[in-house]
């Protein structure tokens, strides 16, 4: 039973850690825009999608094609954020959350026509021989996508608190008017931040390809799930987002193990409801007052 | 690939269209209208793609043979999106607008069933491609379907693990309208063969790791394991089984005999066995297999126009159109007379078995539709 | 007074277009997809109550859509029960359950609110899958009645459009005299700012809950209209994507105007028609759409429709004007 437990715990762990990436996207817009972007899902699959076609159709060599899945994926985003996002200054956040729908929908039909139906598999990074640990397994696949989720992470919490961009961007998450005031270009502010959701959102897509397979229509589910990893971090772009992503992970996985399978999303669910109705303000938030 | 494989259905589409247009010129007739429901896009594409593809290309080849006794046939498709209203709206438009005189499809159960209460108050015939029992039992009037029962393909598998000595199984079955059907029947039919099931997993359609339920189902008490799904999620079933070092044999149910789900899988596809309509194995077949023409043909045809395999799933609309045609010889262009001649259609050689149909039997097909394929050397093997 | 003429007008003009909008689509399709016009348009006006006047969102609304929808449902089909009596039924059970969850979940705001009406409607969506005996699973539930007065069935697309419509302008009405009363603007004070209304005397927790439970029960009563309607339901119909669509729909509109959910619920469902002729590439089309018209119309369909109108007055009372001088 205990080793059990602890291949529920492994692949939980590791699902959860793509949630954590997916969400930490959610985050860095949320905070520099107040946008709840429906589109992070697409760059999701568009980083998977795009390393296969580089991969399948061209021939490139693995780094390759996922390098320029991800470059390419930062160029959707970008161009998303001054076409659609940055032309509507006085809109509501609701009216840019629509966009962001209409956007993903648009993303994922273009996707649909061009690299059809089809699922597909890319190959794994290293080898697929399986690994045992006390009885578990895991594949060396997952050792990758933990190994480079951390990576990003650090990255992510040196950018923000060691570089100027960063410090700037936090700026502007606190209090955007106060932002402008001291100098911060606010609007390229909110440009970077989609150029790092969208890159973060493509690297999570790339590494869960060899494990998940990836098709135009993968982006829906893993961005829903992305989501729910922001919020129980209370959208912080740091380590709050990446217990919720964990925490997310881990009880899908325990649910499916222990209780039903079938019912594994609603124990989860049901769990963060419970969560958010004892503590309305988040796991990792202080209580704020409001301003009046 | 698949971006030559859209072009070249386009550029068959455009052929199509322009072969349409001088045909009205030269034929004074009008053409049988005959409307298409398939989800074209949307969770179940994997169907509807397909069997919108073999439509059309069963259509064209009518058509430039000659047409149903002098006259043109004309295909009218609607996408339903695999979401029942979208169903219930296209069908609305196919029965009161464009007036056809019978449909083929929708490509799901689901659709299928929503769509069911409009064709029989409008008296329209309709051949679905889906696979629920719930379809033709009861028997509807003016409701027939080409797609096996997924009974037939549990009863195959059934029998392959009472030769094999095996009684006590796992299942691992996909929460959409095809697992749980499949789930419904192989709990019901358990009995018969003396199976026990000892575990009662599923998994949803967009789930990406079944390590937990696999887990459970490794630490119990199963001889062998049964997944009932449709791509992707078997492939990922059969890849996390070898990861965790699953060591039951492992049956796939009908939804994955393409060769995709080879692809998908990789090494972890070797040694799966599922039952399968006989589409996939047409040239190991034998000569006296009354199939083995259609099979052989649907096969060559689908390649050259789609620079794609032809599946089972197309086989499906390549029947339903085909039993519709031998209807409309027989009978006339009246939605009267090819019902009754539908029900008439005895020892129909097609893609998915051979079709008998009957005033209480609008499924048509037997157990025989189905062989059992192993995977081996990443090819499909006929098991005796 | 002058006001409540001008709406009178208004509603009376609006009343007279669905009476008449029959007349010249009989025996044709497009009757058919009217008949779920009506059903979106009573959810965007439930979800518009809550979104638009009291600003708290709802990525769950189909949730209730759909509970109302297997209610009577499984309540006709499997019990027997008569449909009227089960559209009540489901009314007054989804109602109870909205008011119950209404108080933990409407304490949430912002996206914590998002995120937990979001997992309600997930949850709600995986028991209509998993319960199998009861709702048919994922293979869906058929054989729902049509509804009936004495012999007369409601079992043609002409005969639900009356029905659907009639129960729609009714909901309409209410919920713009609900809009202009007293309890509507303590709604909106809630909307700028909840602690201002709290100071001025406005019971806001009570009044959300209440409005939420409103909300839930409208959209209750789509589902029954829609599941006596279509005979048949499945749980792919009332899911995430639907919930979605339902806010898109609110927002597209117009928020907070009477007559932005008949806007937007319009145009968001014939637009999928319309847009056949596209073929494959209809998906595209429909994505642009949606981002231009939110683009170009950000305060939704109505303020556009509202602008047009006021153009159009004002070119015609300067035409008055010049003729009585001329």
């Amino acid at each position: 039973m205990a080793h059990q437990i602890l291949q529920y715990m492994l692949s939980g762990l590791s699902t959860g850690a793509i949630y954590s990436l997916i969400g930490i996207g959610f985050a860095i817009i949320y905070n520099s825009t107040g946008i709840i972007n429906f589109a992070q899902g697409e760059f999701v699959m568009l980083g998977g999608m795009l390393t296969y076609v580089f991969l399948a159709l061209f021939d490139f060599p693995l780094p390759a094609a996922m390098g320029l899945a991800v470059v390419l994926t930062t160029a959707v985003g970008v161009v998303f954020e001054r076409l659609a996002i940055r032309p509507l200054r006085n809109a509501t956040p609701l009216s840019l959350v629509i966009i962001t729908i209409g956007g993903s929908i648009l993303i994922r039909g273009i996707a649909m026509l061009q690299f059809g139906k089809d699922t597909h598999a890319i190959p794994a990074f290293s080898s697929n021989e399986p690994l045992t640990l006390a009885g578990a397994t895991v594949l060396p696949q997952h050792l990758w996508i933990l190994g480079i989720t951390l990576c990003i992470i650090a990255v992510n919490r040196f950018f923000f608190f060691h570089t100027i961009n960063g410090k700037a961007m936090r700026a502007c998450s606190h209090n955007r008017r106060a932002a402008s005031l001291v100098g911060i270009g606010v609007k390229r502010m909110v440009l970077i931040s989609f150029a790092i959701s969208s890159a973060m959102g493509s690297v999570a897509g790339i590494i869960t390809a060899p494990l998940t397979m990836t098709s135009y229509d993968v982006g829906i589910m893993l961005g829903l799930k992305g989501f729910c990893a922001a919020i129980i971090g209370g959208m912080s772009s740091g380590i709050g987002t990446v217990f919720g992503g964990l925490l997310l992970g881990v009880l899908e996985s325990l649910g499916a193990g222990l209780i039903s399978s079938g019912y594994k999303d609603a124990i989860a669910f049901i769990i963060l409801l419970l969560i958010l109705f004892i503590r309305p303000q988040g796991l990792f938030r202080k209580a704020e007052t409001e301003r009046v | 690939m698949t971006g030559k494989t859209g072009k070249s259905v386009k550029t068959a589409m455009l052929a199509l269209g322009l072969l349409l247009l001088t045909a009205a010129g030269a034929w004074s007739a009008p053409p049988i209208k005959i409307g298409g429901l398939f989800s074209i896009t949307g969770p179940a594409s994997f169907l509807g793609e397909p069997e919108r593809n073999t439509a059309q290309m069963v259509v064209n080849e009518i058509n430039a043979a000659g047409g149903i006794k002098g006259r043109k046939l004309q295909l009218i498709a609607y996408d339903t999106q695999g979401d029942a209203t979208r169903a219930v709206q296209a069908a609305t438009r196919l029965i009161k607008e464009d007036r056809v005189v019978a449909i083929v499809g929708p490509s799901t159960t689901g659709d299928t069933m929503a769509v069911i209460p409009l064709v029989q108050r409008a008296e329209i015939p309709l051949v679905s491609c889906a696979a629920g029992i719930r379809i033709t039992e009861p028997v509807k009037p003016w409701v027939f379907k080409t797609a096996q029962n997924d009974y037939l393909a549990v009863q195959r598998i059934y029998e392959h693990l009472t030769r094999k000595r095996i009684k006590r199984i796992a299942l691992l079955t996909v929460s959409d309208s095809f697992g749980s059907s499949g789930r419904e029947q192989l709990k019901s039919q358990a009995k018969r063969y003396g199976m026990e099931i000892v575990s009662d997993d599923t998994y949803g359609p967009k789930d990406t790791d079944m390590t937990p339920q696999l887990t459970k189902i490794r630490g119990g008490k199963a001889q062998a394991l049964i997944c009932w799904g449709t791509n992707p999620g078997p492939a990922l079933i059969a890849r996390n089984a070898k990861q965790l070092g699953v060591k039951l044999p492992l049956y796939m149910s009908h939804g994955v005999s393409s060769k995709k789900f080879i692809d998908l899988a990789g090494g972890a596809a070797e040694g799966i066995i599922l039952p399968s309509g006989r589409v996939l194995v047409a040239d190991l077949l034998p000569k006296s297999d009354k199939q083995k023409k259609a099979l052989l043909s649907f096969v060559r045809d689908y390649q050259k126009h789609f620079r794609a395999e032809g599946d089972h799933f197309g086989g499906h609309a390549w029947d339903a159109v085909m039993l519709l045609k031998g209807a409309i010889e027989r009978g006339g262009d009246s939605p009267a007379a090819i019902r009754n001649q539908l029900e008439k259609t005895r020892n129909f050689a097609g893609i998915g078995g051979i079709f008998s149909y009957s005033p209480t039997d609008h499924s048509g097909l037997t157990k025989d539709a189905f062989v059992m394929l192993e995977v081996r050397g990443k090819d499909w093997a006929l098991l005796k | 007074m002058l006001k409540g003429n001008k709406n009178l007008v208004t509603y009376g003009m609006l009343s007279g277009i669905v009476m008449l909008a029959p007349l010249f689509f009989a025996g044709g399709y497009l009757l058919n997809v009217l008949v779920f016009v009506g059903i979106n348009t009573l959810l965007a006006v439930a979800l518009n109550l809550l979104l638009g006047f009291a600003g708290q969102i709802s990525l769950g609304h189909a949730a209730f859509f759909g509970l109302g929808a297997y209610i009577s449902g499984v309540s006709t089909a499997t019990y027997g029960v008569n449909p009227w009596a089960a559209m009540l039924l489901a009314a007054v059970a989804v109602g109870l359950v909205a008011f119950a969850i209404g108080f933990p979940i409407l304490k949430l705001k912002g996206h914590y609110l998002a995120m937990a009406t979001l997992g309600f409607g997930i949850i709600v969506y995986i028991v209509f899958n998993e319960t199998v005996d009861l709702t048919g699973g994922p293979s869906g539930l058929s054989g729902i009645p049509s509804f009936t007065v004495a012999d007369f069935s409601f079992d043609s697309d002409m005969k639900n459009y009356y029905l659907i419509w009639g129960i729609t302008l009714v909901a309409i009405v209410l919920s713009a005299n609900l809009v202009n009363s007293r309890i509507g603007r303590a709604l909106r004070s809630i909307h700028s700012s909840e602690v201002a209304a709290r100071v001025m005397g406005v019971n806001v927790r009570l009044l959300k809950v209440q409005i939420f439970t409103l909300s839930a029960v409208l959209s209750s009563i789509a589902g029954s209209l829609y599941a006596h309607t279509m005979t048949f339901i499945s749980p792919t119909s009332f899911g995430f994507n639907f919930s979605v669509e339902l806010l898109t729909m609110v927002v597209i509109g117009g928020l907070g105007s009477i007559l932005g959910p008949l806007l937007g619920a319009g145009l968001l469902t014939l637009l999928p028609e319309f847009l056949r002729t596209f073929q494959d590439y209809d998906i595209i089309v429909y994505g642009l759409l949606l981002v231009l018209m939110t683009m170009y119309l950000p305060g939704g369909l109505a303020s556009g429709f509202t602008a047009m109108c006021a153009r159009i007055r004002s070119r015609f009372s300067r035409e008055v004007v010049k003729n009585a001088q001329g």
